[in-house]
């Protein structure tokens, strides 16, 4: 088959592959971005036994690689006869975006206690004197100025992210990298074929130039104060 | 009767007493200062007034009413304090202002969130809104920031904020106001219109208590002096008798390395 006649077809299986990766991303930041706070409050919380279990627990999932972790989440409860996570793609799915949510809010946990203890303790006590709860101080105090400090190390996270869902092709996720590969094993008559694999690269490419932008944008936005 | 009565406090950080049985008592309308090395406990005396630290021991009264008293858990609980807290003003040496507010949302944050409390608050909201405004920016304006209002701190001068600082506290109307060493962490150049406007406050009989090593700042606009050292208050009395007549070796030993530097 002509390169020309290929590239349909391998456009089009790519853009599906690429879809599947996508709708991980979203999923994994918008379950990982609020779990990350949990988890922060908690290893900062006064309460020892609590902080030092989110302690471990951060230790764990950052000190051992994510792909293990996929690999344990999907194959584990099948292999302790609980088999919870259904079969086929969706099956496949849920214990993947529960892999990766659980891996990135224990990163995104450390940026955010950063971002916290990074605001002087100084406003906090403004606000004590000034009457304001605790509630209060840290939605209309502490928390945009966390924000503005954990937009830079946030951006790098989630850039980093878009690649890391690629990692899920080791339990067989239809993404992109699964859709580049299968023309290598043969697909809709293409077969033994490398360079949809090596082109699945130009859509993380763009799909990571437009968040570079948009995530520079916010961080522009934040810079009226210091 | 005194606006404000603390007994007995002391408190103790780790193994360090920091401060050891004070006690003092303050007229409405008066200024204290209160001198003292670094170390002596100036600082903390300040900030349990305030309740950002809790005294180990000591009552705090406020128009007669028990504030805090050590030994009655019902005058410690931490939901009870936040209210209590209203009493006291507290402008800090390094400003605290919110860096994402304007000077003019500085001054109006607390009032407004004060103010949603009201049971009249979603009747009233404008209007609500629009006296706190007029309030924050008289207040501003007699800080001599009529044109600064709109700035964001990171854009005002040490001094100016500062200023800011001030008329923060002051907008939430405080019994007592209280001043942490509020020119320390300015250029010299900037203090004096920080000192200008304190002074300011005082000639309108506004109370507070002002720690800070402006000795002839102190000596001028107080109507008493505290003189503290290794927590404990060595020497008390009006301006002259602590400036002019020090009783305490320890006093003059203080006083003399600033009229001779």
């Amino acid at each position: 088959m002509e390169f020309t006649e290929q590239f349909p077809i391998v456009f089009q299986a790519l853009n599906v592959g690429f879809l599947q990766t996508l709708k991980l991303f979203f999923v994994t930041l918008l379950g990982a971005i609020p779990l990350g706070l949990v988890i922060s409050f908690g290893s900062m919380s006064r309460f020892k036994p609590l902080s030092y279990l989110m302690k471990i627990i951060v230790w764990i999932i950052r000190g051992t690689p994510l792909m293990i972790q996929l690999l344990i989440i999907y194959f584990m409860p099948g292999l302790m006869g609980h088999n919870i996570w259904g079969g086929g793609e969706s099956g496949r799915f849920l214990a993947a975006s529960v892999a990766f949510i659980f891996n990135y809010s224990c990163y995104f946990s450390e940026i955010y206690r950063g971002g916290i203890q990074g605001v002087p303790k100084g406003q906090e006590e403004a606000g004590l004197v000034l009457g304001m709860t605790r509630s209060q101080i840290f939605f209309k105090v502490t928390l945009l100025q966390m924000i503005k400090r954990i937009v830079p190390p946030m951006s790098n996270e989630i850039i980093t992210l878009v690649k890391d869902t690629s990692l899920a092709r080791i339990i067989s996720l239809q993404e992109i990298i699964w859709a580049g590969q299968s023309f290598l094993k043969g697909n809709q008559g293409i077969a033994g074929v490398i360079w949809p694999l090596f082109f699945t690269a130009v859509y993380y490419l763009i799909f990571n130039g437009i968040l570079t932008v948009l995530l520079g944008q916010l961080e522009k936005k934040l810079e009226y104060f210091r | 009767m005194a606006i404000l009565e603390a007994k007995h406090i002391s408190k103790k950080f780790e193994r360090t007493q920091v401060l050891k049985d004070i006690s003092f008592s303050l007229e409405k309308g008066q200024v204290l200062s209160i001198i003292g090395s670094s170390g002596s406990g100036k600082t903390t005396l300040l900030r349990c007034l305030n309740f950002l630290e809790r005294p180990d021991g000591g009552v705090i009264l406020v128009n007669g009413e028990t504030l805090f008293n050590s030994d009655d858990p019902e005058t410690t609980k931490e939901s009870e304090i936040r209210r209590k807290r209203l009493h006291f003003g507290l402008v800090f040496q390094s400003f605290n202002l919110f860096p994402q507010y304007t000077a003019l949302q500085n001054v109006m944050l607390a009032k407004e969130l004060l103010a949603k409390e009201q049971p009249d608050y979603k009747a009233r909201k404008k209007e609500i809104h629009d006296e706190i405004e007029a309030e924050a920016k008289k207040l501003l304006d007699q800080m001599g920031l009529s044109d600064r209002m709109s700035n964001y701190p990171h854009q005002l001068s040490g001094g100016q904020c500062q200023r800011v600082a001030i008329a923060r506290a002051l907008a939430l109307k405080p019994d007592i106001l209280c001043f942490d060493e509020p020119t320390s962490a300015l250029d010299p150049e900037l203090t004096g219109e920080v000192l200008k406007v304190i002074k300011g406050l005082a000639d309108q009989e506004t109370t507070m208590i002002i720690v800070t090593h402006e000795m002839a700042f102190a000596r001028d606009v107080s109507s008493q002096v505290i003189f503290m050292d290794d927590g404990r208050i060595l020497e008390q009395g009006t301006p002259q008798e602590v400036f002019e007549r020090p009783k305490e070796e320890r006093t003059k030993q203080f006083l003399s390395r600033y009229t001779n530097g």
